[in-house]
């Protein structure tokens, strides 16, 4: 069996451990032996990918893997890796791992709790190792729907509201991809549904493409929380429970940015390039919106939603500037967007599980209450806003840097436009960081607050030690990421 | 003529009669003793049946009786396949079956249920618009007496009533239709028939009215304007029946007669499928969101899957073919597991079949609202469960022919079903409710049946192998 195929396989069997165990005890072991086996897999699959592209293995995909699953419609299991989903893979492993710890205080449903999040792991991991279109998407909706139940049953607010809002948008975006997919296979002839070999046929006709392209991108742009679609993101991140806040805004909104660019602009290279201006408009406008609304925003998962608005907007502005630069830096800023808002939902809900309030106008001077969890939402914060040494800065600077490289007036305006949103992002960052850690406290309930636990430390720390090893060791990372990225690039620009 | 061709071509119309017969005289004969047997012993005839008819025994098609009767590879997978759900609604039965005042007719429901499923294999491998027509009447007939089974009560006789009126004015003007057909081409037999179809006027109107008798059937908008109210009416076991065994065989037999017959006026039956086939999911889809009588619900629910089949109705290909069979059989056994669940609860519960009454299911009763809820996700077309992988090939197989248009409006039409299939979900698991139906536990007949349903929707879609079996047979029109 390859090892790709554990990656689904793992959660499937931790779903079936789930059913069988009898107690809280025996769910957190299951749990804590799944995910720390997907993140030990995830961390080896990196150096085994390593390794083979060091043994000059050049080929796209690695570690490929297939057999025949429906002969009539050329559909497969088919599977394999580059650096982007390498790098993918194991930000999932990393979330999984992390919103385990997160959810260690769960009391209602935990068994039920728990097999809903794995099947949400089970279509993660599956979209990133599928190289099949059918696969990919049949992984892409695996993973949507069980955001319905973790949401409407466990999440809080107007969760009814938010679940089905984010269903009906998330799966309204599935039916323009469905339809796109048709499209692409029967407009390359009808031959296969294979990413690479559709690729390498090239002949999808250029007026079929100009209407496929749209209706995948967008499709793909809705989870990606491209404006105007985006309005499912605010309510469900509010409502979801922390570790669904972190899997959903961590991975599950890459998983829109990497379709945008493995599916609809690598495979209908021409339609990118003629109506990529029209979509740069639309992540503009998510970029500098997203992060506008935030500063307004009196709720902090709110405040951290319409941020990640404005972050995910930025992939999908940096993929469509169309130069390697600039997709390295798109990578890498899903990397880092998934790794601190992870990092903030989960702290916000250690905060809200102990104040039971997120209004920032009700909390202050939490950073002499908590000190532990204080500091690490200003690390979150700091990394939100792009410092340098951080994840965010590397993110940013890359996707900057290559959107400036395009040299006609357009790309750099809307260049510039989308850089103010670094100044924003500060604005909301410090005005909430100094709102609620320091001053004094006056609530006095609040006073009797403890810090974090044991298992809610496990999981901060693990997810700022990946921000800072991203900030501070960027290039073992980008260098992974861009030379998979330059043929996809090439083969759009050709 | 050769008498040994009948036996070794129509072996399931046959075998059926066979067990038709011993149901009706064991009616007769059986002692107390033997009437309690009875559901298991019509279940086993049933199931050896299956057994023996499921799978084609020849791999060309044939004509017999000088070509009425057309044996297929194909026809007999779909025949198969509507044993099966004939199986699974017997098995249903028997909770509702057992009280007082249905247990001494126990007899009738088997017998008339075989013969409704005897009808629709002969109007499947009908030839001859004779047979078809008497095919039709011999599945419609009954299938009246069905519905009014519960003759007492005032709602079961009601539908009973607007059934068998809406179903005869339905058969009028097929037939109405077909004596036009006889007119202009001075045939009934469907191979000579083709080649004196021209699509002149009188045709077009021809066609119109046959299709009209079969889009009853179907209950395709807007014909359908019986089907709320005899599916709320009718026992929950015959409702079950009457929306996947009879929609299935109906759909099934549409296609085959206007791929063969109409070959020559594709272009106007397409055209009329493509009005229907909008109207029947938009439609329906819409008075499904007001529904809160789950039977009612399923209603609806169930006219727009059968807008989905005839996606692959109007592709026209072999390969639409296999995805209506492949369609059909994973709408079933979806369909089947959410009429089961609704009719075990209704038993258990005192006739609860609202949607509010649903509320907190889940804390009651965990297997059955998962049941129901795995039940509504295929029919939602949610993976990795059969449903998803059923509502994709027929989008595959009408996108091939060019309907991109037509897809793409199915497709919106899927996110509408997805909303109030949710709010079934949504009830069960999410909405508190002080008093939820009682702790029950199921009867043995009803487990097994939703435990097959069940396997068919987690295994159906995964398992290629069942996909491309049927396809292995859909070229022998």
């Amino acid at each position: 069996m390859n090892i790709l195929s554990l990656f689904p396989a793992i959660p499937v069997l931790m779903m079936l451990g789930l059913w069988l165990s009898k107690n809280t005890k025996q769910i957190h072991a299951v749990m804590v032996a799944g995910s720390s086996l997907l993140l030990g897999l995830a961390i080896a699959l990196v150096f085994i990918f390593l390794g083979m592209r060091a043994d000059g293995q050049t080929a796209e995909m690695l570690l490929t893997d297939s057999f025949m699953w429906y002969k009539p419609l050329n559909i497969e299991y088919a599977v394999g890796v580059d650096g982007i989903s390498v790098a993918m893979i194991l930000l999932s492993a990393i979330i999984v791992f992390t919103g385990t710890f997160a959810s260690w205080k769960m009391t209602a449903d935990v068994k039920e709790f728990f097999m809903w999040f794995c099947l949400l792991s089970v279509g993660v991991f599956g979209f990133f190792i599928s190289t099949d279109l059918f696969t990919m998407f049949m992984f892409y909706e695996v993973a949507l729907i069980p955001m319905y139940l973790l949401i409407g049953v466990w999440g809080t607010g107007k969760k009814e509201y938010s679940a089905m809002k984010l269903t009906l948008m998330l799966m309204g975006g599935s039916a323009l991809i469905l339809i796109g997919i048709l499209g692409i296979y029967f407009g390359s002839g009808a031959t296969t549904m294979n990413l690479t070999e559709i690729a390498g046929l090239h002949n999808i006709p250029v007026e079929m493409q100009r209407i496929w392209f749209p209706i995948i991108f967008i499709g793909f742009g809705v989870l990606g929380a491209l404006f105007p679609f985006h309005t499912w993101s605010p309510d469900g991140h509010a409502s979801a429970p922390t570790a669904v806040s972190m899997l959903h805004a961590g991975v599950l909104m890459k998983l829109g940015g990497y379709g945008c660019f493995r599916i609809a602009m690598y495979l209908l290279p021409e339609a990118a390039q003629e109506l990529s201006w029209f979509f740069i408009i639309l992540t503009t406008i998510s970029v500098v919106y997203g992060a506008f609304s935030a500063c307004v925003q009196t709720d902090l998962k709110y405040i951290n939603a319409y941020s990640s608005v404005s972050h995910c907007g930025l992939v999908l502005f940096a993929i469509l500037m169309m130069n390697t630069t600039a997709a390295t830096g798109a990578v890498l800023q899903m990397l880092s967007h998934g790794l601190m808002t992870a990092l903030f939902f989960a702290l916000i809900g250690m905060i809200y599980g102990r104040t039971h309030t997120r209004d920032i106008r009700e909390l202050n001077g939490l950073m002499k209450i908590m000190p532990f969890l204080s500091v690490c939402y200003v690390i979150a914060g700091l990394a939100n806003l792009g410092l340098p040494g951080l994840s965010g800065f590397v993110a940013e600077m890359t996707i900057f840097n290559g959107a400036f490289m395009n040299n006609d007036t357009f790309h750099r305006v809307v260049t510039i436009i989308a850089c103010t949103s670094i100044v924003i992002t500060a604005v909301y960052i410090l005005r909430l960081v100094g709102k609620i850690l320091y001053g004094t406290c006056t609530n006095t309930e609040h006073l009797k607050l403890t810090d974090a636990t044991w298992d809610e430390r496990l999981a901060v720390i693990v997810l700022i030690a990946a921000i800072a090893g991203l900030g501070l060791f960027p290039l073992w990372m980008s260098d992974m990421i861009s030379e998979s990225v330059l043929p996809i690039i090439s083969h759009i620009l050709n | 003529m050769d008498y040994s061709a009948i036996f070794s071509y129509m072996y399931t119309e046959i075998a059926l009669v066979g067990v038709t017969a011993v149901a009706l005289i064991y009616d007769l004969i059986a002692g107390k003793c033997g009437r309690r047997a009875f559901h298991g012993v019509i279940c086993a005839l049933l199931l050896l049946f299956i057994a023996g008819t499921v799978w084609p025994y020849h791999g060309e098609t044939a004509r017999i009786f000088g070509g009425m009767y057309i044996y297929s590879p194909s026809y007999v997978i779909i025949k198969s396949i509507l044993a099966i759900g004939t199986l699974l609604v017997f098995l249903q039965a028997d909770s509702w079956l057992r009280k007082e005042d249905t247990e001494f007719k126990r007899g009738e429901f088997y017998v008339l249920t075989l013969s409704t499923l005897l009808g629709m294999d002969f109007m499947i491998s009908a030839g001859h618009f004779m047979m078809f027509f008497i095919g039709l009447e011999l599945a419609s007939v009954p299938m009246a007496c069905l519905v009014a089974f519960d003759k007492y009560k005032h709602n079961s006789a009601e539908a009973g009533a607007k059934y068998i009126l809406s179903a005869l004015f339905a058969s009028g003007l097929m037939l109405y239709g077909i004596s036009f057909f006889y007119g202009t081409t001075g045939t009934l037999y469907f191979d000579d028939m083709t080649s004196g179809i021209n699509g002149s006027a009188l045709q077009i109107l021809a066609m119109v009215f046959f299709f009209t008798g079969l889009g009853f059937k179907i209950s395709l908008v807007p014909f359908h304007l019986w089907t709320a109210d005899t599916y709320e009416g009718a026992p929950t076991a015959v409702t079950s029946y009457l929306s996947v065994v009879s929609k299935a065989a109906a759909a099934f037999a549409l296609m085959v007669v206007l791929i063969k017959v109409f070959a020559p006026m594709t272009e106007y039956w397409q055209m009329l499928l493509y009005i229907v086939t909008v109207l029947s999911i938009t439609v329906a889809n819409l008075f499904a969101i007001r529904q809160k009588n789950l039977k009612r619900f399923l209603a609806f629910s169930s006219i727009s899957q059968a807008g989905y089949i005839m996606l692959a109705v109007i592709s026209g290909t072999p390969y639409g073919m296999t995805s209506l069979i492949y369609y059909v059989l994973v709408y079933m056994v979806a369909n089947m597991a959410a009429f089961g669940v609704i009719s075990v609860i209704e038993q258990n519960s005192g006739g609860k079949v609202g949607m509010d009454d649903y509320n907190g299911l889940y804390r009651t009763n965990p297997k059955l609202a998962i049941v129901m809820m795995l039940a509504v996700f295929s029919l939602a077309g949610i993976p990795p469960f059969a449903g998803f992988f059923s509502k994709f090939f027929i989008f595959a197989a009408a996108f091939e022919q060019g309907f991109h248009v037509l897809v793409f409006i199915a497709l919106i039409n899927t996110i509408i079903s997805l909303y109030y299939y949710m709010l079934v979900v949504k009830a069960m698991f999410i909405n508190p409710n002080d008093s939820p139906i009682a702790s029950f536990r199921s009867d043995n007949s009803t487990r097994l049946s939703l435990l097959l349903c069940l396997a068919g929707i987690l295994v159906l879609g995964i398992a290629s192998s069942v996909f491309d079996g049927i396809n292995l047979y859909s070229f022998g029109l």
